[in-house]
């Protein structure tokens, strides 16, 4: 293919035939094109291997390089609190709404907080409508768990009288566009949105002893830690790559996510858990970052 | 020519106490496996994580059924390999959301294991039903899959097991916890590793933990495996002897 390229570009210098070989060019580059394209349909994981051989990827990315990370908070006007985030192509908006509800029986002096991902056929062509798939579950119980151990929000703050009225958060969880790494996007959208949630505060009247809402009054939740999620998928037993695209996820033979709270981690040496541990220490502060960025330029109410 | 083979061990990594429960530190609970109870599935176990001696209370057991290699769906049929799906059915209740995602997490560590390249478009279905739960209840689950697994037949790379580790909140590390001590404990970690090379297969995490915890966690969880995986041995040279 070079040699008949060099043929043709030696041609070019005379003028009439500049035409003509400009068209045999363009078929043999459209040639070259076609068959990468075969080649990446037919034979994907051969493919992949050959760029993951020179420590890249056929995005252009690194090994250890994270999409285009974005994140805009307050969209939502009917919310309480929302915020999107975008991973390159993976859109994921969360939506939080604060309605009242009584405590659970066992624990008096405690609020919810109840997350649902939604993965519907807008996202992606694998998903068909009806009740929620695998994968969604999945999703909405890692979250449930992340919230539960990072201890994002004491449920204790959401409780406005013991044993009779507490606050219920409902965060929704929505995909737009499901191009790998779902729950990076999800662990992010939802930190970003209870950021922006705002309560109004309720007082109970003694003499009717119901709820009175001030909606002029309104206070942010207390935010304890930020767990930021860092995903990573596993090529052929050895080689770790961060934020799998869909296709990547599809090729990988093992997926890792880790969920790192504040900075944390010393500098040991060694095991590849520990590597992914670093690579989501950095991660960690590049979103703090971001969120801080976002949430200072956002207009006060 | 197969009854039903009961193998019991008592393993211990360090010598702990003789009565009651264990003292705390390296030590796993009593095991009981129980192969090809069930004349239906092609494959079935049942894994007994022992409470107190001699008296079924506080034990976690789960009883596992293989069906397979099966016909499958035309829909969830894959061209080069066995499709393998996992059910996992609670104790008191409907599966719900939780169940779905240790289901999911039992499927890839058994899809890690299994050569599924030998039976292409075929099923191959773990049934798993929770019989008792006093803690480490995924661990015992990853146990019973596995010898479910082997009393099929099916053809796999390695065996695994899992085990649990809870960290207190002073940073002890308790092995194979109780129900009592994983509620109390700070963080719960629960490995599956492969017998070849004590790999890490999964890994799923409840809590804090700094990553100092968990490279220890592991490493102990390794050391523990040794003692299911010659457990397993014992038990199918035990069967196997006798037919």
């Amino acid at each position: 293919m070079k040699e008949t390229y060099k043929f043709w570009r030696f041609l070019l210098h005379h003028h009439s035939i500049k035409i003509f070989a400009s068209f045999w060019i363009y078929t043999d580059l459209l040639i070259y094109l076609i068959f990468n394209i075969c080649f990446r349909t037919v034979e994907p994981l051969e493919y992949y291997r050959r760029f993951l051989k020179e420590n890249c990827r056929p995005d252009g990315r690194e090994l250890g390089e994270f999409r285009t990370t974005t994140v805009n908070v307050g969209s939502i006007g009917t919310a309480d609190g929302s915020a999107l985030v975008k991973l390159g192509n993976t859109t994921v908006i969360c939506g939080i709404k604060a309605e009242f509800g009584a405590p659970p029986t066992d624990a008096p002096d405690k609020g919810y907080v109840v997350p649902n991902v939604d993965l519907s056929p807008l996202c992606s062509w694998r998903f068909r409508s009806g009740p929620p798939g695998e994968e969604a579950q999945v999703a909405s119980q890692f979250i449930a768990d992340v919230i539960e151990n990072s201890q994002i929000i004491h449920k204790e703050d959401l409780c406005i009288c013991p044993g009779k009225l507490a606050w219920v958060l409902y965060c929704d969880l929505i995909c737009l566009n499901h191009d790998g790494n779902i729950l990076d996007a999800c662990t992010f959208a939802l930190l970003a949105a209870l950021k922006n949630v705002q309560l109004p505060e309720v007082t109970i009247n003694e003499e009717t002893a119901l709820a009175e809402v001030n909606l002029k009054k309104k206070s942010y939740l207390n935010i304890r830690t930020h767990p930021v999620a860092t995903s990573f998928a596993v090529f052929d037993d050895t080689l770790l790559i961060v934020d799998p695209t869909e296709e990547e996820e599809h090729l990988a033979t093992g997926t890792l996510t880790v969920v790192m709270d504040e900075e944390g981690g010393s500098g040991l040496t060694g095991a590849k858990l520990q590597d992914c541990m670093s690579r989501a220490v950095t991660r960690h502060k590049e979103v703090k970052k971001l969120m801080d960025e976002v949430l200072k330029s956002m207009k006060p109410k | 020519m197969e009854g039903a083979m009961q193998t019991e061990s008592k393993i211990r990594a360090e010598s702990g106490t003789e009565s009651g429960p264990r003292g705390p530190g390296c030590s796993l609970r009593h095991f009981a496996c129980e192969q090809n109870l069930l004349s239906r599935p092609d494959g079935s176990a049942s894994f007994l994580q022992a409470g107190r001696r001699y008296l079924h209370f506080g034990d976690t057991s789960v009883l596992a059924g293989v069906y397979g290699p099966a016909e499958v769906k035309v829909s969830k049929e894959i061209f080069n390999k066995a499709t393998l799906e996992v059910i996992l059915r609670p104790k008191i209740g409907l599966p719900g959301v939780a169940e779905k995602s240790r289901e999911r997490l039992i499927r890839n560590t058994c899809e890690a294991v299994v050569l599924g390249a030998l039976h292409p478009r075929t099923s191959i279905t773990v049934v798993l039903q929770v019989v008792s739960d006093a803690g480490s209840l995924l661990a015992c689950c990853l146990n019973a899959a596995c010898m479910a697994l082997v009393d099929a037949g099916v053809p796999m790379r390695a065996l695994f097991c899992g085990v649990t580790c809870a960290l207190d909140s002073d940073g002890t590390l308790m092995l194979d916890p109780t129900a009592k001590q994983e509620k109390e404990a700070r963080a719960v970690l629960t490995f599956a590793l492969d017998s070849v090379e004590r790999k890490l297969l999964t890994s799923t995490t409840k809590g804090l933990y700094s990553d100092a915890e968990l490279q220890q966690c592991l490493a102990a969880a390794q050391a523990a495996s040794q003692h299911v995986f010659r457990f397993y041995r014992e038990s199918l040279q035990r069967r196997y002897s006798k037919s």
